[in-house]
């Protein structure tokens, strides 16, 4: 049977627009309301966040981010105590994304088949190395119906992209340049030789990039590569500012798309 | 039982490589290479000519008369506060960065708790002309700020971290973002035992010249190559590693690993891993790890710059699972009695880290006619702030 990432990529394939954000921040309980406003204001796809106190792939902000929802008590019990009943109220692609060492210690089984009662769609753990998922894990995750996201970087080599394609069956994270998350300018957005390279490669599954997209912009550079773009950093930028979540997200949201909507 | 590593970069249930995938590839480079770059002739020949000619090497293993009075038993002190720079830690940094250069990589990173690390790969680049960049935590900067300002002068750059703890593991959080920034012309000088394979096993190689000169010393001066125990202090645990390597299939050898107790294992202030961890992941290895029940990594604490880390490599950690090494913890005030015994004892200031290996020699029960070593990892110029201040030798 199909999830729901599965079937949105089946029904579209161009100007998805996914987003990540940090559970636990601002606000410990913002989880729901902002996944809730996310799909309202036409998101296509939502990465929730599970805070780690190491994030070593991260830049400043989903660090701050994630300290910040630690000390407001963020944890994945809590978490999925959270999203328990998400599937009465959406029925929005959810990716659960983290650092393997707070799911390890949760139990990966344990973790996997709770995600999935829950209604989650994909894991994305850019430290659990390919080779572990292919020998321990990899039945446990088609058995929950659960996607397993991989990243690849524009330093992967032709084979090992051809390899992780193979295990993927949601789509494959393209990180847009070298860098950790949340970095600024168009450096990575602009790396096309590589996008056209992986786009050459007519692999299965298809592509978002993501990293240093943060404006419409990038957005809709990054869209003209791949089927989509992801937004972190920028995204948990608007969240911590005052005022209202709800307004907040959705002048956010508008414009990233105000180019597609124009 | 096997205390290599073995092919997929695991001792036992520990190690592995959890790097994300930006990191891949440089991890994979450097597996594939290290060894084959290892054994070739010319690197060894330089390798080995800077060890003895610029490094200072081999080290004296010196019989600590009056110690071994107090202590009653034979304790020789292997001193590796003897090196340039006053630390083991230039074994390592000369050779990756050697192996760095015909990687063909220009730009150097490391982290550092201590400074001990970063002073050793600053003295390197600058004696190879290659930048270098020196991540270490706010705390660390100012506790250690002799170290800070020898790194200035040798051109490195210093970078505080200040996230987290603002200790260690923070340093090595940014020298590992900086490297996923950088994956092309830059190169990481890990400084312990610790990292995604094949870091702990490289940098065991490299520091196992420690005990590869034990064993001839050691022969030379008492006829038997093996001593009854090796002692040694572990935070990341490079200095053990190089003091155990060549005994680590000689089970008669006792292995004692050091960690520091901080106020007191049970204080919440301390940094004991083998005691408070279990087993998780931290900078891409798996081992034993201090951490919360949900997984968080706790900070740890101790009055020692170089132990103030909450994993320990993970040939550590299946040493201690195995039952191989003895591990012990000591408390800050311990180490400190500690240093002011060895240098009115014997005249030698050691470093706060070594300490807390020279105050286990209490504890672990040696006979009078027993042999025991004690690697001296590091002097204590950089820590005299700390000394003064606490027994009160600063004249106020």
């Amino acid at each position: 049977m199909a999830n729901r990432i599965q079937n949105l990529f089946g029904q579209q394939q161009t100007g998805l627009l996914s987003v990540y954000f940090t559970a636990g921040y601002p606000s410990l309980e913002d989880t729901v309301p902002i996944i809730l406003e996310l799909e309202k204001n036409g998101v296509d796809l939502i990465e929730v966040g599970m805070p780690f106190s190491d994030p070593l792939a991260d830049g400043p902000t989903i660090q701050q981010s994630s300290e910040v929802a630690i000390r407001n008590g963020m944890t994945i019990p809590k978490l999925f105590e959270q999203l328990k009943d998400i599937r009465q109220h959406t029925q929005i692609p959810l990716v659960l994304m983290g650092y393997l060492n707070p799911v390890m210690q949760y139990g990966v089984e344990r973790f996997l088949k709770k995600a999935s009662e829950i209604g989650i769609d994909g894991i994305i753990l850019p430290d659990l190395p390919l080779s572990d998922y292919v020998r321990e894990y990899k039945p446990l995750f088609e058995v929950n119906g659960l996607s397993n996201i991989f990243l690849v970087t524009p330093q992967t080599p032709e084979q090992r992209i051809r390899e992780i394609d193979e295990h993927s069956n949601g789509f494959i994270y393209m990180v847009s340049s070298a860098s950790v998350t949340g970095s600024t300018g168009n450096k990575g957005v602009a790396n096309t030789a590589y996008f056209q390279r992986v786009a050459g490669m007519a692999l299965k599954n298809p592509g978002i990039i993501g990293f240093g997209i943060h404006d419409c912009e990038t957005f809709t550079q990054a869209c003209s590569h791949a089927s989509g773009a992801i937004i972190g950093s920028a995204f948990i930028k608007a969240l911590g500012k005052a005022g209202d979540l709800a307004e907040n997200i959705s002048t956010f949201i508008q414009s990233i798309r105000k180019k597609q909507n124009a | 039982m096997n205390y290599n590593v073995d092919d997929n970069g695991f001792y036992g249930r520990f190690g592995g490589a959890y790097v994300p995938e930006m990191l891949y590839p440089n991890v994979e480079e450097l597996r594939q290479n290290y060894l084959k770059i290892m054994a070739e002739p010319d690197f060894q020949e330089e390798l080995q000519a800077l060890l003895r000619d610029y490094v200072g090497r081999p080290t004296p293993l010196y019989f600590a008369k009056r110690l071994s009075e107090k202590y009653n038993t034979n304790i020789y002190l292997k001193r590796e506060d003897l090196n340039h720079t006053g630390a083991h830690k230039i074994n390592n940094t000369v050779g990756q960065v050697l192996l760095a250069k015909r990687l063909g990589k220009t730009r150097i990173i490391a982290e550092t708790g201590a400074g001990q690390h970063g002073v050793a790969t600053a003295t390197v680049c600058a004696l190879m002309n290659l930048e270098c960049i020196v991540y270490m935590g706010e705390v660390d900067i100012e506790r250690q700020a002799p170290n800070v300002a020898r790194m200035k002068m040798l051109g490195a750059t210093v970078v505080p971290a200040i996230s987290g703890s603002r200790t260690l593991k923070d340093a090595t959080n940014e020298a590992i973002r900086d490297w996923i920034n950088n994956p092309e012309d830059t190169y990481y000088i890990i400084g312990s035992v610790v990292g995604p394979h094949p870091y702990p096993d490289m940098v065991t190689r490299f520091q196992a010249v420690i005990s590869e000169e034990i064993k001839a010393q050691l022969l030379e001066k008492t006829g038997r190559e093996n001593p009854d125990y090796v002692v040694a202090c572990v935070g990341g645990g490079s200095n053990a590693a190089g003091a155990f390597y060549h005994f680590l299939n000689t089970p008669e050898v006792k292995l004692v690993a050091v960690e520091a107790a901080g106020l007191g294992i049970d204080s919440g202030e301390s940094a004991a891993t083998s005691v408070l961890g279990r087993e998780g992941i931290i900078h891409g290895s798996r081992t034993l790890l201090m951490q919360t029940e949900d997984g968080q990594v706790t900070e740890p604490y101790s009055i020692s710059a170089g132990l103030d880390y909450p994993g320990v490599g993970p040939l550590h950690a299946h040493l201690h699972q195995s039952g191989r090494a003895i591990f012990e913890s000591i408390t800050d005030e311990e180490a400190l009695q500690a240093v002011l015994e060895l240098t009115r004892l014997e005249g030698i200031i050691p470093a706060l880290e070594t300490a807390h290996a020279l105050a286990a020699l209490g504890n672990i029960g040696a006979k009078p006619d027993d042999v025991v070593v004690v690697n001296l990892s590091g002097r204590g110029d950089k820590d005299l702030t700390t000394y003064l201040d606490r027994f009160q030798l600063d004249g106020k």
